[in-house]
C-alpha cells in the first residue's frame, strides 16, 4: 500500500467488502469469510456458492495500532481486532465508535460502513466494514 | 540424513547505515568461505534467503546480483518465504545436496531494511500478512502478534511481566554477542515503561528493524572431514505452512505449522524434545518466543511463561533459549534471521559461542517463522 494501484485491485472484492457475502460449500456445509475460491476441505469434490452473512459476531482478541503503516497515519491510535461472526467465520477488522470498557473478549459487536484508507494522494478511497460494538 | 555444515559468517547486525545489500552479502559469504576453508569456485550453488528486497531498496533478482559479485557463474537463487526465507533457503540448499545434484553450496541470507522510513517497512513487512483480508484495514504485524499474546493471556493466564521476560532474558544474551544490535542489558520496568506500540505489545517487545547477513556453507557427508576436523552435521528438517492470514486457523495461540514443522524434525533425525540441549526460536515479539516453546514442546501448552519464569530458557538453564539474544536483541533483518539462527548453533556445537556458550552441547534446533505463522521451518543440528 502507499502505491497508487489500479482501480481493480480494489473494485474485484467490492461485493466481499461492503455486502459481507462468503461463501459456503454445497457439499461440506462449511461457511468461508473471506471467500473462497476453492473450497479447502472438500477441494475438487467442493461446490462453493455465494452466501450473504449475518453483520454480528464477538471480539475474539483486539489490540491498538499505535505505530501505522502508510496510508494509516492519521488515524491512530485505532483498535484492531478477530471477530468471529455469528455465522461462523472470523475475519480482521478495525473497532469503531468504543467507549472505554468495550474492548474485550467476548464483547458482541456489529459491521457498520465505513472509509478504511487513501491509496496515496491521488488513489481512490477505500471503504469496507468496520465493528462497533452493540 | 546427514549434512555437513563445514562454513559459517555473519555481519555485525544493526543499522548499517554505510553499506548496501551486496556489501551485506559479501562480506557474509566471504567470511564463511574462509571459515570453512574453500575457494569461491569450489561452490555448486548458491541459495540466498531475502523477503523483500524490492520493497526495501527497490531491487529484485538478488541471488544473480550475489554471484555476479563473486564472480561466480554457479546456479544462484532468490528463496522467499517472509521472515523464514533465511530457513526456507537453508532447507533447499540441504534439498540440493541430499539430491545428490550439488556436493558443496552456499546458503545465504540477507536484508538490508534501513533504506526505507518506519512506515514503509511496516507496510513492506505486512506483506507477509494477507493484503486483502488483514492490511486492507490497517493492521500491522506488532497488532497481529498483540491480538496472540492477548489471546495466549486470556486463555492461560500468561502475564505481562512474562512477556518483558523474554526481552529482558533475550537483552541479556544479546550483550554477551559482539554482533546484536542490542547489547545492553534491560529490566522488566524497561520493557513496561517503553512506548506502547500495539496493546499490549510496548517498543521493546518486538524485534528491531535490522540490516544484516549471514552464510553458511553446506557440504555432503562425505566430504566434510576434507575440510574440517569438527563438522558439524544437520540431522533433521521439517517445515509446514498454515493459512496466510491469523484469523483463518484453528487456533489464535498455537502456530500448527512450527507443531507439525517439529514433529517431522524430530522424526528425521531419530530424536526427542528431551534431546535437545538449546535452541534459537522465532522470536520476532516477545509472545512469539512463548507460543513456540510451547509449540516446539519443551513445555505444555499454556505454561511458556511458567519456563521463563523458572528460568529453564537461561544460558544455564535446562534448555537455552536463543543465547545470541534472538532476534530481539540481535537484530531481525528478516531474510538473514533464518540462516543467523543456524550461524548461533553451529558456534554452540563447535564449542566458539565464547561467553553464551552452554555447556556440553550436542544438539541443537533452529525455529524460523514466516508472516504470523503461514509458514513453520524447524533444523536440527548435532555435533
Amino acid at each position: 500500500m502507499g502505491h497508487e494501484s489500479s482501480v481493480p485491485l480494489f473494485w474485484r472484492l467490492i461485493k466481499p467488502r461492503y455486502q459481507l457475502i462468503g461463501t459456503k460449500c454445497k457439499t461440506c456445509g462449511n461457511v468461508f469469510y473471506p471467500p473462497k475460491y476453492l473450497c479447502p476441505v472438500c477441494r475438487k469434490e467442493g461446490k462453493l456458492e455465494d452466501t450473504k452473512l449475518k453483520r454480528t459476531g464477538k471480539i475474539l482478541t483486539f489490540s491498538i495500532v499505535r505505530s501505522a503503516p502508510t496510508g494509516f497515519e492519521k488515524e491512530v491510535p485505532y483498535p484492531v481486532a478477530i471477530i468471529e461472526l455469528d455465522d461462523g467465520p472470523r475475519l480482521t477488522s478495525q473497532i469503531v465508535d468504543w467507549k472505554e470498557g468495550d474492548l474485550k473478549i467476548g464483547r458482541r459487536v456489529e459491521a457498520c460502513f465505513r472509509r478504511i484508507y487513501t491509496d496515496g494522494k491521488e488513489g481512490i478511497i477505500n471503504y469496507g466494514l468496520k465493528f462497533r460494538p452493540v | 540424513m546427514k549434512v555437513a555444515v563445514i562454513g559459517v559468517g555473519t555481519t555485525n547486525f544493526g543499522e548499517n547505515w554505510d553499506v548496501n545489500l551486496r556489501q551485506l552479502a559479501i562480506e557474509a559469504g566471504t567470511k564463511a568461505i574462509l571459515d570453512a576453508g574453500i575457494r569461491g569456485r569450489d561452490l555448486d550453488a548458491i541459495y540466498l534467503g531475502n523477503m523483500s528486497a524490492g520493497r526495501f531498496i527497490g531491487q529484485e533478482h538478488v541471488a544473480a546480483m550475489v554471484s555476479g559479485e563473486l564472480g561466480l557463474s554457479i546456479p544462484a537463487m532468490r528463496i522467499e518465504g517472509a521472515c523464514a526465507s533465511g530457513g526456507l533457503a537453508l532447507r533447499q540448499g540441504l534439498l540440493s545436496i541430499l539430491s545428490g545434484q550439488h556436493d558443496i553450496i552456499l546458503v545465504g541470507g540477507a536484508e538490508k531494511m534501513t533504506d526505507l522510513m518506519t512506515d514503509g517497512v511496516t507496510s513492506s513487512l505486512m506483506g507477509a500478512g494477507d493484503q486483502e483480508w488483514e492490511a486492507y484495514y490497517g493492521v500491522t504485524f506488532p497488532s497481529l502478534y498483540a491480538m496472540i499474546a492477548r489471546r495466549h493471556m486470556f486463555e492461560f493466564g500468561t502475564t505481562r511481566e512474562q512477556l518483558a521476560k523474554v526481552a529482558v532474558k533475550n537483552h541479556h544474551n544479546g550483550s554477551l554477542n559482539p554482533i546484536a544490535q542490542f547489547r545492553k542489558e534491560i529490566t522488566i520496568k524497561d520493557v513496561l515503561n517503553s512506548p506502547m506500540v500495539a496493546d499490549p505489545l510496548t517498543l521493546f517487545d518486538c524485534s528491531p528493524i535490522t540490516d544484516g547477513a549471514a552464510t553458511l556453507i553446506l557440504c555432503k557427508e562425505e566430504l566434510a572431514k576434507k575440510y574440517t576436523d569438527d563438522p558439524v552435521y544437520i540431522i533433521g528438517c521439517g517445515q509446514a505452512s498454515d493459512t496466510l492470514a491469523l484469523h483463518d486457523r484453528r487456533s489464535l495461540t498455537t502456530l500448527d505449522a512450527t507443531v507439525k514443522a517439529a514433529k517431522d524434525a524430530y522424526k528425521q533425525a531419530s530424536i526427542t524434545v528431551k534431546d535437545v540441549d538449546l535452541a534459537e526460536v522465532h522470536d520476532c515479539f516477545t509472545i512469539a518466543e512463548i507460543v513456540a516453546t510451547e509449540d516446539l514442546g519443551f513445555c505444555k501448552k499454556g505454561e511458556g511463561g511458567k519456563l521463563l519464569d523458572e528460568g529453564e530458557t537461561e544460558i544455564e538453564g535446562r534448555i537455552p533459549v536463543n543465547t545470541s539474544g534472538g532476534l530481539k536483541a540481535v537484530g531481525h533483518p528478516v531474510g538473514a534471521t533464518g540462516v543467523k539462527q543456524a550461524v548461533e548453533i553451529v558456534l554452540q556445537l563447535r564449542g566458539q559461542a565464547d561467553k553464551r556458550q552452554v555447556k556440553d552441547a550436542k544438539i541443537g534446533l533452529t525455529h524460523n517463522v514466516g508472516g504470523s505463522g503461514a509458514t513453520a521451518v524447524v533444523h536440527i543440528f548435532s555435533r
